[in-house]
């Protein structure tokens, strides 16, 4: 039994505790019930960028100029507009304001990059991309340990693969 | 199916058919998904939202899941309407307050639900009583391949499923259990289990206030995290708290039991007492003593078998529910009134407790 952790919004014992990321860095908030319901934080679905960007929660991100200019060039939101209200405008906000949404997922969740389930429509360019990776992790293995006829077979298929039409959209291989 | 018709059936929480444990009380699966071509719903125009709508239900009808469910449009349901999906965990309380182009499909059974330009374009749910993460998570994710079919996902390589809030980016998935854990709030443990828990990156929400036997000692645990790991990662590594936590909970009661049991007794023979002859129950006290009943079930003071109707009247018994049940009107003091008869009928069944066993 730890020490009672209080609300930092009016001091009362805290019961909610969220994690909360802003300034790209994760920030625990504490909450008693009455707070966090006037924030909209008791549903975890409700759990809203939004309330705690905006300058009344009190947790506000910070404004700098430096990096408001980034615009979605598909939809017209700005990183000041994703910061005012935490959502993003459209699929395409995440490719225009990449370089300020990486650090901030990396540090939201396990990883920056995605894993699970993938699409029908984009499973066959993915599905070669990801077997030409994992080929070509097995033919340095199989170089290493010397097994040259093995590796002679994934170069092979790593070949066939590549020259084939359905290549991944974006893989830099 | 109306939306009348929807309130009178009795659903998968509500049924008494389905499953149920103790601890556990429902577990829910639920995926965020975008379609390419448009905006986000909270930056698309109305004509966009009302297009997203038509294509989104059109798909979802489709779906063998919701053959004689209800398509509702969230702007022609009135408040109170809204707040009963709510309380049935077929709508969340963001979709309540959508207008122009907000939807929802809600399967027969009310057990499946899609939500539509809530967040997200699209939310699919699927709720019921009991630990069946598995099960939830094939159903869910089929209905989604299903979909696909016939709806163009925002999906990139690297950061899977696009959705209008980072939090969910990813997977899309969310999990989430509805636990009953009055053994750790009565030995004051909560504190320290929910700061373990958060530590480990999966969120808990009281739902009635957490801390004090108050709340109903019910809680929402959730994974926060959606992208990074593989779905059945997500739901591995969820369920492993959750049975953890179960545990605790199981062995938090062993104790109470052995160390103060005429104390359990006692809060359950008066809980028990009060939802009897009470004639004026507001919502937050019946949930305070339905918990204790809930409790009684899982200690075989009550047979097991009436666990569901408790459930039952858990959600029976919320505000929503009581006001349409009693008309739709009435002040708050006819609603209390009307809620302590409800419960005193629902519970006139049951047995009287039984402590003999435990003693
Ligand atoms: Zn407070
Ligand atoms: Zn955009």
């Amino acid at each position: 039994m730890g020490e009672l952790i209080h609300c930092q919004v009016c001091q009362e014992a805290a019961t909610v505790h969220l994690t909360q990321i802003a300034n790209n860095k994760i920030h625990k908030v504490h909450l008693c019930e009455n707070c966090a319901q006037s924030k909209g934080m008791t549903d975890p679905d409700l759990f809203s960028l939004e309330d705690l960007f905006s300058p009344t929660s009190g947790f506000g991100l910070e404004e700098s100029t430096a990096d408001n200019s980034i615009v979605c060039k598909r939809c017209g939101l700005s990183s000041r507009d994703f910061k005012r209200h935490g959502r993003f405008g459209c699929p395409d906000c995440y490719e225009y304001l990449n370089p300020l949404i990486l650090p901030m997922l990396a540090n939201m969740h396990k990883s920056d990059s995605h894993k699970g389930k993938i699409p029908h429509r984009s499973i066959d360019s993915l599905q070669v991309s990801k077997r030409v990776r994992d080929l070509e992790e097995e033919l340095s293995t199989a170089v290493k340990e010397e097994r040259y006829e093995e590796a002679a077979a994934y170069r092979d298929e790593i070949e066939k693969l590549k020259a084939s039409p359905q290549k991944g959209p974006d893989h830099e291989a | 199916m109306n939306i009348n018709q929807l309130i009178k059936f009795r659903g998968k929480l509500t049924d008494e058919k389905g499953d149920s444990s103790p601890v556990v009380i429902s577990t829910r699966v639920r995926l965020a998904r975008n379609l390419e071509k448009y905006p986000f719903p909270g930056w698309a125009k109305k004509s966009q939202k009302r297009e997203i709508l038509s294509s989104c239900l059109n798909a979802v009808g489709k779906l063998a899941e919701m053959e004689n469910g209800a398509s509702l449009a969230i702007e022609e349901l009135d408040d109170l309407e809204k707040q009963i999906l709510m309380e049935r965990r077929l709508i969340s309380r963001e979709l309540m307050g959508c207008k122009e182009g907000a939807g929802v499909c809600i399967s027969r059974n009310q057990s499946l639900s899609v939500m539509v330009n809530e967040e997200d374009h699209l939310r699919i749910q699927l709720v019921e009583g009991g630990f069946h993460f598995n099960d939830l998570w094939d159903v869910v994710n089929a209905v989604d391949s299903n979909l696909e079919k016939e709806l163009i996902y925002a999906f990139s390589r690297d950061l899977g499923y696009l959705t209008a809030c980072p939090t969910n980016v990813g997977t899309g998935l969310r999990c989430s259990a509805m636990m009953h854990l009055p053994g750790l709030v009565l030995s004051n443990q909560m504190e320290k289990v929910v700061r373990a828990v958060n530590q480990l990156g999966i969120a808990v929400r009281g739902l009635f206030g957490e801390g004090s036997d108050a709340s109903g000692s019910i809680f929402q645990i959730s994974n926060q995290q959606t992208l990074g790991e593989s779905e059945e990662e997500i739901l591995t590594r969820l369920q492993n708290v959750l049975t953890s936590l179960l545990e605790q909970e199981k062995n938090a009661r062993l104790v109470l039991l052995e160390k103060e049991p005429l104390k359990l007794f006692d809060k359950i023979g008066r809980a028990f007492g009060i939802l009897n002859n009470s004639h004026l129950l507001s919502s937050a006290e019946a949930m305070k003593l339905l918990s204790f009943l809930r409790l009684a079930t899982d200690l075989e003071i009550l047979p097991g078998k009436f666990r569901r109707m408790v459930d039952r009247i858990l959600i029976e018994s919320q505000p929503g529910h009581i006001q349409y049940a009693f008309g739709g009107k009435g002040t708050p003091a006819e609603r209390d009134e009307y809620r302590a008869w409800f419960i005193r009928e629902q519970i006139s069944t049951l047995p009287i407790l039984n402590f003999d066993k435990l003693k």
